[in-house]
């Protein structure tokens, strides 16, 4: 890991650091906020004994509670994600491995929220 | 009182690895680390290898990492570190001989944030002003002396020695929050790439480690936000 040159690599410049790190300050207090809610409601007031497919049926049939859970998702994946990516920058310094690592990232990331976004926006009760 | 020093020495010329060497000397409670360091060096090995210079706190020259932590031989006293004292060379950085590393890197990193007063403006009559406040937003982080103890105990540093780094930023920020500077922009680059600020992960380290008490974290999370909101 031995420096090669002593003259510091030209600065990328450009807003995205900063635009994620700041997207992690908003999403990480949102994600806590919004992740109780999920708690309160799936575990408290009501016992993990009831929530069943219906359950999920009866909040899926109100809009708010699919867009409330999409939100917790993209939210979650590109946090996380970012995390990740964060982590990967630090301590992955070989090239090519790096460019593997965050695409491989990148990758499920995409198919997490596809998935996700999927389910959310095509359920249908019964079938 | 008797104490054990257990200093990590390496010579480039002979060894492949550091090694350990165990020292015994008789010291005052109240002397520092640094003079045990010297007695050592004049009265039992003159080979041992470290950088001084004022002895005083105040040069910088001393930093290292003394019972785990990074301090200066010369501030920190005996009776704080008992009598089994271990010595070694800051991390990071590319350790030349003993305690002495290659600091160049880190002046690069510091060279890299011009930590200059820069202002094209032409040059008024008398001094350029400043009120009392104004002084008051960049004080701390005047107090760096470049000893490069927050640098070399910050784990993100470690993991990549392409940040550049607590003491430039503190160096940065010396200049970013003072009312007489036009550079800001010349700065914002560096510090806000991908190597800049954004590598701060807020682990303390630094504030910790700083022999001046410089309240580093803050000093970087004031550069974040002067960021944030220059370009929003």
């Amino acid at each position: 890991m031995a420096r090669s040159s002593y003259s510091r690599q030209r600065p990328m410049g450009g807003g995205f650091e900063l635009f994620a790190w700041y997207f992690m300050r908003i999403s990480g207090l949102l994600l806590v906020l919004m992740a109780l809610g999920h708690i309160v409601i799936m575990h408290i007031i009501n016992s993990v004994e009831v929530i069943n497919y219906a359950f999920v049926a009866r909040r899926w049939a109100v809009p708010f509670w699919r867009v409330y859970d999409w939100i917790l998702l993209a939210l979650g994946v590109l946090h996380g994600s970012n995390g990740i990516r964060v982590v990967i920058d630090d301590y992955v310094h070989h090239r090519g491995w790096r460019a593997f690592c965050t695409s491989a990232l990148y990758v499920l990331a995409f198919v997490l929220l596809v998935m996700g976004t999927e389910v959310l926006l095509t359920f249908t009760p019964g079938v | 009182m008797k104490v054990e020093l257990f200093i990590r020495r390496f010579n480039p010329e002979t060894d492949t690895k550091s090694r350990m060497v165990r020292y015994e000397v008789e010291v005052e409670p109240t002397d520092r680390l640094l003079d045990a360091l010297n007695a050592i060096k004049w009265y039992q090995d003159g080979t041992l290898t470290f950088r001084k210079s004022c002895a005083h706190g105040i040069c910088g020259s001393d930093a290292m990492l003394i019972n785990g932590v990074n301090r200066l031989a010369c501030k920190v006293l005996i009776k704080d570190l008992g009598d089994r004292i271990t010595v070694e060379p800051l991390r990071g950085f590319r350790v030349i001989k003993d305690l002495v590393v290659d600091m160049e890197p880190f002046f690069a990193a510091y060279r890299s944030v011009k930590p200059y007063l820069i202002n094209d403006e032409p040059a008024p009559r008398t001094e350029r002003r400043q009120s009392p406040e104004e002084r008051e937003r960049f004080d701390d982080t005047t107090k760096c002396i470049l000893c490069a103890a927050c640098t070399t105990s910050c784990p993100s540093f470690w993991a990549n020695e392409d940040y550049i780094g607590p003491a430039a930023i503190v160096n940065a920020h010396r200049f970013l929050f003072d009312s007489r500077d036009r550079g800001a922009a010349e700065r914002v680059d560096i510090l806000n790439s991908k190597f800049g600020v954004w590598r701060c992960r807020t682990i303390f380290n630094c504030a910790d480690a700083c022999p001046r008490g410089i309240e580093v974290t803050r000093a970087i999370q004031d550069v974040k936000r002067f960021l944030l909101n220059a370009r929003i």
